[in-house]
């Protein structure tokens, strides 16, 4: 589940909040997004994709983590946020993963 | 209040959704669409990635296509439709590597090679397009009912806008559902918008359901996460939690192995038979595969993991609504279908195809819905904007009773999910499970057919509650009424699979579900 909005990072563009396909999201009164129902969340990882300041952390848990847990913490996270975007290959001087796909080398062996 | 007019409206914004709008606003139609989440995010296609049913133009190649599966299907898809599926898969993949300029792999000779789509990337592209057609988008905007004109003909669908929290209305000469199949809302990825609307607005129009017993898809995710990815689990091992091999149990064969392990104890799993090369293309094929790994420290390659199952219903599943012409019409006029809300029968028979096979589909019933939709509006000559149009909506937005007491929309969503997401229930099937099961869900119907109704941004929830009690049980009444084993319908009180029932089971009706055979496809050797 979603469980960091960097304010440190965050240029509140509202993309997040735009994306979001369960509506996780609503603007706070300073313009950063906050994790209003997040319940909602999916953990589709989508948000921390299109997020172009790497300022969103989703923790791999379909449960949102217990207080404490490293999972929220942003400076023990670190670079892990906005790993995905990178792993996508979104934003500048990036190849686009798609570009870079191997299904094909496997799937060949899945119908051997 | 959002009171527009189009010749075309598409409820959803995956794949489906996004091939007929653009289709139906090549076609000349003016076009409005509408998602649940928003179209580019939204959907079990844009968080995954998925292989493609895209087949050279080869009669030997596409031949040896068509063949694989229709043993695993039980012999219920159509050859027709899948040769229709791989003509126009074909095309649409050129379009998507020449118009959307999708940045596919090459091989060594700088082929590209189209046998796959990263979802983030498909959509983003596909939502760049839909907007260059000039379709008007309301995201965050789920639809909660169709519009029908005095004769029974959808004319339009209503909703309501999440982010400013309005109802909207679009009146519209033809209407194409593509909101998906339902997963129940299990948090299998990308799935929790897939909610099963579109088959109860189409079963409230009048429309009918088939295949709706091949709906016990199960993939496999590490526990606690939302990551299915079953192909790459082919490389797997399964453990006993004292680390011995979990004999018989497998990602393809054997998955049932697993589930009936996992009522009992947790199972462990290792991905220790993938090769360095295909380890290094597992990461590449869908990097947020390995996120829930990486991100707990976890080796797949090396460590012993807990996997678990998570329900994909109808999204795996074949089940859907059916399907009446070539141009993805239903019965009902000016209602067309498209995508996982249909049925996938026609291609996959009774076992699902996999991503590839509803990649496919996707697209190609996407096209043909959009351009058959906007052939229905222009046939209308101007009038779709003009009827005087009533709402269709019954269950969780008008009760037969209004007396407010009764439960609410996440008492039914947990009383429905008792039902169909245990392992014991659905997917390991029996008369003797199936039959107390579906009682309990019909007696859940009358409950919530009575009392449920909500505002706003709950209603939408009561409107998603009421599709999945309904889409249970369309489920257990065809998984009764198919009393053998064909597909991925396992009946374990009828292991066998009887000639005599080589037909589709149609499903309908909502406070009374019923079923019948289809007229029987043509004979293919069984």
């Amino acid at each position: 589940m979603i469980e960091v909005v960097s304010a440190a990072r965050c240029v509140t563009c509202d993309i997040c909040i735009r994306v979001c396909p369960t509506d996780v999201f609503e603007r706070g009164a300073d313009g950063v997004p906050v994790i209003a129902r997040q319940g909602d969340c999916q953990t589709c990882f989508m948000c921390e994709a299109h997020c172009p300041a790497d300022a969103l952390y989703v923790a791999p848990f379909a449960d949102p983590v217990p207080p404490g847990s490293p999972h929220a913490d942003e400076d023990v996270l670190g670079a892990a946020l906005g790993e995905y975007r990178r792993l996508v290959g979104w934003g500048g001087g990036r190849t686009p993963g798609s570009r870079l796909d191997k299904n094909h080398l496997f799937t060949r062996r899945l119908r051997s | 209040m959002t009171d527009l007019t189009a010749d075309v409206f598409v409820a959803g914004g995956g794949p489906a959704g996004a091939w007929a709008a653009i289709k139906a606003a090549e076609a000349g139609a003016s076009v409005v669409l509408a998602d649940k989440g928003y179209l580019g995010t939204s959907g079990a296609t844009a968080s995954g990635g998925t292989g493609v049913w895209y087949v050279e133009p080869d009669p030997a190649a596409r031949e040896a296509a068509m063949a694989s599966r229709e043993s695993l299907g039980g012999h219920l898809a159509d050859r027709d439709w899948m040769a229709r599926v791989l003509d126009q898969t074909y095309a649409n993949m050129r379009e998507i590597a020449e118009i959307s300029r999708y940045p596919f792999p090459e091989d060594a000779d700088g082929r590209q090679i189209r046998r796959g789509l990263q979802g983030p990337e498909y959509m983003r592209r596909m939502r760049v397009r839909v907007r260059r057609s000039g379709v008007r988008i309301l995201d965050h905007s789920p639809v909660t009912e169709l519009l029908a004109d005095a004769s029974g003909a959808v004319a339009g669908a209503a909703g309501h806008r999440l982010r400013a929290d309005e109802p909207f209305r679009v009146r519209a000469g033809a209407v194409v559902l593509a909101t998906g199949g339902c997963a129940f809302l299990s948090k299998a990825l990308g799935c929790d918008v897939n909610t099963g609307d579109g088959a109860l607005f189409a079963a409230e129009a009048g429309a009918e359901l088939s295949g709706m017993e091949f709906s016990n898809a199960y993939a496999i995710a590490p526990a606690f996460t939302s990551v299915t990815k079953t192909a790459f689990y082919s490389f797997a091992t399964f453990y006993h939690q004292d680390g011995s091999v979990l004999e018989g149990a497998g990602s393809r064969r054997g998955r049932s192995v697993i589930a009936r392990t996992l009522l009992r104890e947790p199972v462990l799993c290792r991905i220790d038979r993938a090769t360095e090369d295909e380890r290094r293309a597992m990461r590449l094929a869908q990097p947020n595969f390995f996120l829930p790994f990486d991100r707990q420290g976890i080796d797949p390659f090396r460590d012993l993991f807990p996997v678990t199952l998570l329900a994909e219903g109808t999204v795996r599943g074949t089940g859907g609504i059916r399907i009446a012409g070539n141009d993805c019409s239903t019965s009902v006029p000016g209602l067309f279908a498209a995508g996982d809300a249909a049925t996938r029968e026609l291609i996959c028979g009774g076992f699902t195809g996999g991503g590839s096979h509803n990649s496919a589909w996707a697209m190609s019933s996407g096209t043909w819905a959009g351009q058959g939709a906007a052939r229905y509006a222009a046939g209308l000559g101007g009038r779709a904007g003009t009827r005087t149009v009533r709402a269709l909506g019954e269950a969780g937005i008008r009760p037969s009773r209004a007396d407010g007491s009764g439960p609410g929309h996440r008492e039914v969503v947990a009383a429905v999910q008792a039902q169909v997401l245990p392992y014991d229930k659905n997917y390991l099937r029996h008369g003797d499970r199936l039959a107390p099961a579906l009682d309990v869900l019909d007696a859940a119907w009358r409950d919530l057919r009575a009392t449920l109704r909500a505002d706003g941004a709950d209603g939408v929830r009561a409107r998603s509650a009421a599709a999945m009690a309904a889409h249970a049980r369309w489920m257990y009444r065809a998984a009764l009424a198919r009393t053998e084993t064909r597909g991925m319908h396992k009946r374990e009180d009828r292991p066998g699979q009887d000639p005599a029932q080589h037909h589709r089971l149609v499903t309908g009706g909502l406070d009374e579900v019923w079923n019948r055979p289809e007229t029987p496809v043509p004979a293919v050797a069984s």
